[in-house]
């Protein structure tokens, strides 16, 4: 369904952002990520990764530069693209199976199909038992279970996830971690991943890309060479340790400039 | 349950020592009966005058309810307009203000000379003065939706119809109830004090407020009181009503809409 197959899944060319007050967000900077990566976003707060996230999604438009996702404009390319934000975001008064249809609804699909792939992402996500509840009857785990299956439904073949684990608590995260690979090796979507936590970064990516504050611009980036099936143990193992340490340590560099 | 029945209990002692202390002021005192009637007499009074009673009401009901359909239906299209843009906020807000504050006494030989005395005129009253609360609470329900959910709702190329109909509507609907509260007690209260001024004279057609102001004239002080009795349990009769309906559309999803138990 490509429009391009040799084009790169997003496409960052000397993209920069000022806001309306006239500060710097972004510096201009390149990017590219490839069909299949998983790229993380990491860095201190005002390093513009969130901001780099919504330009991507072409929500916010950028002030120089050129932004392409798979050849198309980030508008026109929409369709492919779904965004997880910080917040689970349900509509209260939708129920769960009703909130992972939204997606579908708003792009048309006959009901039917409707009902159909959000009954199968209901179940991948482990949400059978709650599907006719609503937003409020939840946990925030669970909430943010019922925003990923959203975002999944339209079937994307790019994630935009920005810090969608911060408000869980640490052996949720991990497991949802566990998750989002499992979920990531049955679908086969590229994502763009924006967090604070290093371990979590690593875990995930493919590629991480450390980010310094004021202006926002790329300080360094680390390929992660660790094996593609990815359990739990992998947290205990030493490379694991190692490429931490590393990122962590690019990090205190990138606020201390 | 037997929590409810308490305090249902309660209230209940607390009605009838009311009514046995009014009735010993009357004997101690001895009121004159167009000054204060005893309890006995207003009761007498409801039984006799019933048919009467029910008609005045009933036509109150009717005013006070059209006035206040007429808001809504008004009140949510104009909050549609309002959430469009705003510089159509800024143009039509204020006239809105205008509308909170006009005291409806003042209004009311207008609306008698253009309509005349009626229920019409009485409708159109009560519809004026419970406006305002239903333009202002819904327009701030429509364009109050959480950012994120714009963006959701942009990233799945929503249309505006959409963007309406399945984020911002649905959205300001526990603030739509918030208005229809405030605007039934207004809608009543509108519909008495507009049947002082334009309701209609004619036998059987004067609605509460009218027949209060016949029955003081006449010195019918039983009746009368008979008659606030009724305003007070049409006044109930609305809020009820408002409230029993807020909780069906919103107590699944809604935390403000708390289960008549808790209340």
């Amino acid at each position: 369904m490509s429009v391009n197959e040799a084009a790169p899944m997003v496409e960052l060319d000397g993209v920069a952002k000022k806001f309306p007050n006239g500060r710097n967000v972004l510096d201009p900077l390149a990017l590219e990520i490839e069909k299949g990566e998983f790229v993380t976003l990491i860095g201190p707060s005002g390093c513009g990764k969130s901001t780099l996230l919504k330009l991507i999604s072409g929500l916010i438009p950028p002030s120089q530069g050129q932004i392409r996702i798979d050849g198309l404009t980030p508008k026109n390319a929409r369709e492919m693209v779904s965004y997880v934000f910080q917040d689970p975001t349900l509509l209260p008064w939708r129920t769960v199976l009703q909130n992972v249809c939204l997606g579908l609804e708003l792009e048309n699909v006959a009901k039917v199909r409707q009902l159909k792939r959000a009954e199968a992402l209901l179940s991948l996500a482990g949400l059978e038992q709650v599907a006719a509840a609503y937003p409020r009857e939840l946990s925030g785990g669970m909430k943010m279970r019922v925003s990923i299956a959203r975002a999944l439904a339209t079937n994307p073949k790019l994630l935009l996830m920005d810090e969608p684990f911060a408000a869980l608590d640490q052996m949720t995260r991990d497991r949802f971690n566990e998750e989002i690979l499992r979920l990531r090796a049955e679908q086969k979507w590229t994502a763009v991943f924006v967090t604070h936590s290093v371990s979590e970064a690593v875990f995930l990516s493919t590629r991480i890309v450390v980010l310094a504050p004021n202006p926002g611009r790329i300080h360094a980036t680390f390929p992660v060479d660790l094996p593609t099936v990815r359990t739990a143990a992998l947290r205990t193992e030493p490379e694991f340790d190692v490429l931490a340490a590393k990122v962590s340590h690019s990090l205190r560099e990138a606020l201390a400039q | 349950m037997k929590r409810r029945f308490a305090a249902i209990a309660n209230a209940l002692v607390v009605f009838a020592a009311l009514l046995l202390l009014w009735q010993l002021v009357i004997w101690i005192f001895r009121v004159a009966p167009f000054l204060l009637p005893s309890p006995a007499a207003v009761g007498t009074a409801m039984v006799k005058k019933f048919p009467l009673l029910l008609r005045a009401l009933s036509i109150t009901a009717m005013e006070a309810a059209g006035g206040l359909l007429g808001s809504i239906i008004v009140g949510v299209s104009a909050a549609l307009l309002f959430a469009q843009s705003r510089w159509v906020r800024r143009m039509f807000y204020p006239y809105t203000l205008l509308l909170q504050t006009v005291p409806i006494i003042a209004i009311s030989p207008l609306i008698l000379l253009w309509v005349g005395a009626g229920m019409p005129a009485v409708t159109l009253i009560a519809f004026i003065i419970s406006l305002a609360p239903i333009i202002a609470n819904v327009t701030q329900g429509l364009i109050s939706a959480d950012e994120n959910l714009v963006d959701l709702f942009l990233m799945h190329n929503a249309s505006a119809v959409q963007m309406l109909f399945k984020l911002r509507l649905p959205h300001s609907v526990p603030s739509l109830f918030v208005g229809i509260r405030i605007a039934s007690g207004l809608a009543v209260i509108g519909a008495i004090t507009g049947e002082l001024y334009a309701g209609s004279a004619r036998v059987g057609e004067g609605g509460l407020g009218y027949s209060i102001f016949y029955a003081s004239s006449q010195l019918q002080t039983d009746y009368l009181f008979a008659l606030v009795a009724a305003t007070t349990v049409l006044g109930f009769g609305f809020v009820f009503i408002v409230m029993f309906l807020e909780w069906y559309f919103l107590h699944r999803w809604h935390e403000s809409a708390r289960t008549p138990d808790a209340g």
